[in-house]
């Protein structure tokens, strides 16, 4: 088969395409220039740094095969960096790297690439796609330590038989080890961890530069009582506890948590750790990887950050949006973080969470609010 | 395996020759031959004249071949750096010797970014007025226009820089006539004949340029070496500071051998220039006509082809809408052929052609072209290999040129409800 390898720098990358030229198919590598930056004079250069673009073309060197870089930095801005914005600008924490993957690179690049004459795209993700006997199904990566089908699950159920994860079967320390004995140069490269396009890590920064300071006011929820200020509510996430910098101490000594944030008068609520405990939620922008659900419940199980496990649920759909009943809660949930549901390992689709329950609440996820069930 | 064939093995066609040339093997002999003198040719000893030996025989060679005098032929690095001497060196020291307050630098819109890019500069650092001379459709300067501002501003004008002709759709320059409108008015011009040499005749006692830049990889010469052939008596400060070599304007050592190879590719070139046209210009109309029949709707861009005072011999430029140029080339590399977007860039991202733009093409348009240029080692096998490769590769990248206008027009649908 004719195979685009998305090359990003990284050991897995190269690697993935190593191991799709041993299958003995015919591989072409692409860099993926994703993030125009003033340090560029604002032309595109690849996904993350200069270091990458340059290793992925030394991968492809090595491995004898033709390579290009393939300019996305426009609908990267649009569908990924401004997304990103947004959904800080509204009070929720998203997650670039679904839409990237949603957007970039089982979208844009993907289409490409079927467009030019290629079968499908390899990545150097952790996941597996198996043949199930309706077709493809995605599931979990053999090293549940590495695994990224968390962050796969906004490929669509039709685009996963174009879909290429030859490291999910491998522990990443083999992967390591393989990238060594293949002689590569990215074999010693550590793993990025950051957002790509804030390699500094600094993402309160990043947003306060683009969004601007926004000051508000910290809030106890048991008291009432301002207890603090903040510069942004983009610069505070639901759970963080540390570096509020709360002058007053809490009624009952314990540490608070922020535990909500009001959009409409940028105040962020702080309490107790158990307000944090969420067991159902709403989801949108819904993306089925399997066959969809419908109305009646299901069980699953669901997961809602990228390193957690999945816990126990109930889930269906109703008129374009997911509810989940958590069958054991999960502390600190944001909205616009994405809920993946599984079946065993297999994932069904995923969605943005809109709203949550706490469990101290008597509401129901539409209208649950944790600090208006207090305040009321 | 099938993707070996991409990179090594097979016949390929290398239809880029703008880019870069092959080598001459004569270029490379005299190129080993000098590299067994030891000295350095700044040297006072026996080692150190055998090599300077060299340096100014090739000095003299060019000179020959370009009807100028050995004097004006600096050596430099290659074709970038002998266009940001000419620009700055001459900016500056005609700024300092007229005390210019609100000097202007003239430059066609369409050259090359050695060019473009130190006249940019030279606008945002150190207080140049940039006028960019207009293009036709057919990217020709527009020399009424030149004339017009000489003769409003000339006592302002530090610098002229056109293109001899330029790199990406082969349009040739009126710079005879401009050299001569620029030294009736005593405004330095300077022109890049990168791409001329060897293609068109290159007589400068017939072009009365200040200054000229020349470049060896492109006529078969070696990497990493170049002329500026710039008037002995022009002052011109120097832009990298050092021991003083080639009358104080290019510090650094001489490369004798790099020298000598060029001197030998310059030979070559200007002698073989008459009959390499001849052949050059049949293979630019078979492929053009061969374009044109298996995509009918493609449009050549530049002068027309076969006119030897209009269009570079070997060029052929064509725009093929609804594919962009990236999609092409790779699609064409795939079936065995080298060829070109227009510009190389050094990320590898494509950037809709400032030429095109300036010639009036439209954004679109200007993504969805390709360049092809001959050489001294191309065959009517490397039209037959594009006319047969072209077809499926404009299939293929308009299908994917389609996603692209389609997710733009999405984008635009989306921001105009925002």
């Amino acid at each position: 088969m004719r195979i685009v390898a998305a090359l990003s720098g990284g050991v897995d990358s190269s690697v993935a395409a190593a191991r799709m030229v041993d299958a003995g198919h015919e591989v072409v590598g692409v860099h993926l220039a994703l993030a125009r930056t003033e340090a560029t004079g604002g032309k595109s250069r690849g996904c993350c740094t200069i270091d990458d673009a340059r290793d992925a073309r030394r991968v492809a060197d090595a491995l004898g095969i033709p390579f290009y870089v393939w300019d996305f930095s426009a609908e990267f801005a649009e569908d990924v960096m401004e997304d990103f914005l947004a959904e800080y600008r509204a009070n929720r924490t998203p997650n670039p790297c679904l839409r990237c993957n949603e957007h970039i690179k089982f979208r844009a690049l993907l289409d490409r690439a079927l467009a030019l004459g290629f079968d499908g795209v390899a990545t150097g993700h952790y996941a597996r796609v198996v043949q199930g006997l309706d077709g493809p199904e995605l599931h979990r990566a053999e090293d549940s330590e590495k695994d990224q089908s968390y962050v796969l699950a906004v490929i669509e159920r039709e685009l996963l038989r174009h879909c290429y994860f030859p490291l999910g079967d491998s522990v990443k320390g083999d992967v390591r080890l393989e990238a060594e004995r293949r002689g590569l140069r990215t074999a010693t490269k550590p793993d990025s961890h950051d957002i790509c396009f804030i390699p500094d890590g600094d993402t309160a920064g990043f947003l306060t530069n683009k969004l601007g300071e926004r000051p508000g006011s910290i809030v106890d929820l048991g008291s009432g009582q301002q207890v603090g200020s903040h510069q942004g509510t983009f610069t505070v996430t639901i759970g963080q506890r540390r570096g509020l910098d709360l002058r007053i101490p809490g009624e009952d000594g314990r540490p608070r948590y922020v535990v909500d944030i009001d959009a409409a008068t940028d105040t962020v609520y702080v309490g107790a750790p158990e307000l944090l405990d969420v067991d159902a939620m709403v989801a949108d922008h819904v993306i089925w990887t399997a066959p969809p659900l419908d109305d009646r419940w299901r069980d699953v199980t669901a997961q809602v950050r990228a390193h957690h496990h999945a816990v126990p649920a109930q889930a269906r759909l109703i008129s374009d949006c997911i509810e989940v009943f958590l069958l054991e809660p999960v502390r600190g949930l944001a909205t616009g973080q994405s809920v993946v549901l599984y079946d065993g390992s297999m994932v069904l689709g995923s969605g943005r969470i809109r709203d949550t329950r706490s469990v101290h609440s008597e509401a129901g996820p539409h209208e649950a609010r944790p600090q208006e069930a207090q305040r009321a | 395996m099938a993707s070996q064939q991409w990179d090594d093995g097979g016949r390929r066609s290398f239809i880029d020759h703008a880019a870069t040339t092959p080598m001459l093997p004569e270029a490379r002999q005299a190129w080993l031959e000098a590299t067994e003198i030891a000295g350095n040719p700044s040297s006072l000893h026996a080692a150190g004249r055998a090599a300077r030996r060299i340096v100014e025989e090739a000095r003299e060679s060019i000179a020959d071949d370009l009807s100028t005098r050995p004097s004006a032929v600096v050596f430099t690095s290659g074709g970038t750096e002998s266009d940001n001497l000419a620009v700055k060196g001459l900016f500056w020291a005609r700024r300092a010797r007229l005390g210019l307050v609100d000097p202007v630098v003239a430059a066609s819109a369409i050259e090359h970014h050695a060019v473009l890019d130190p006249v940019e500069w030279l606008g945002k650092h150190e207080g140049a007025d940039v006028e960019w001379i207009p293009v036709d459709a057919l990217g020709r300067v527009d020399s009424a226009w030149l004339d017009e501002r000489l003769t409003d501003a000339a006592e302002r004008m530090a610098l002229v820089t056109v293109m001899w002709a330029n790199n990406e759709v082969g349009t040739i320059q009126p710079v005879r006539d401009i050299a001569i409108a620029c030294r009736e008015f005593g405004v330095p011009f300077h022109t890049d004949a990168v791409q001329a040499l060897g293609h068109v005749p290159v007589n400068l006692s017939q072009v009365p340029a200040t200054a000229v830049t020349i470049s060896g990889h492109k006529v078969g010469g070696p990497f990493g070496i170049g002329a500026l052939i710039i008037d002995p008596h022009e002052s011109v400060v120097p832009v990298s500071h050092g021991g003083g070599q080639e009358r104080d304007i290019r510090s650094g050592t001489f490369d004798a051998p790099a020298a000598a190879a060029f001197a030998v590719a310059v030979r070559h070139a200007v002698h073989a220039q008459t009959s390499r046209a001849e052949h050059l210009r049949e293979l630019q109309a078979e492929l053009a006509n061969g374009i044109v029949s298996v995509v009918p709707d493609a449009i050549i861009n530049g002068g027309a082809i076969g006119d030897g005072d209009q269009r570079l011999p070997g060029n052929v430029h064509v725009s093929i809408p609804g594919a962009e140029g990236d999609s092409l080339l790779m699609l064409l590399d795939a079936a065995g052929i080298d060829c070109s977007t227009g510009s190389a860039c050094t990320a590898g991202i494509p950037e809709p052609s400032h030429v095109l733009l300036a010639m009036g093409v439209d954004e679109r348009t200007a993504r969805s072209s390709l360049r092809f240029s001959f050489g001294r080692t191309s065959t009517p096998d490397d039209v037959a290999a594009v006319v047969a490769a072209l077809p499926g590769a404009v299939d293929r990248a308009r299908r994917a040129g389609s996603i692209s206008s389609d997710r733009f027009r999405e984008a635009r649908a989306a921001a105009g409800e925002a």
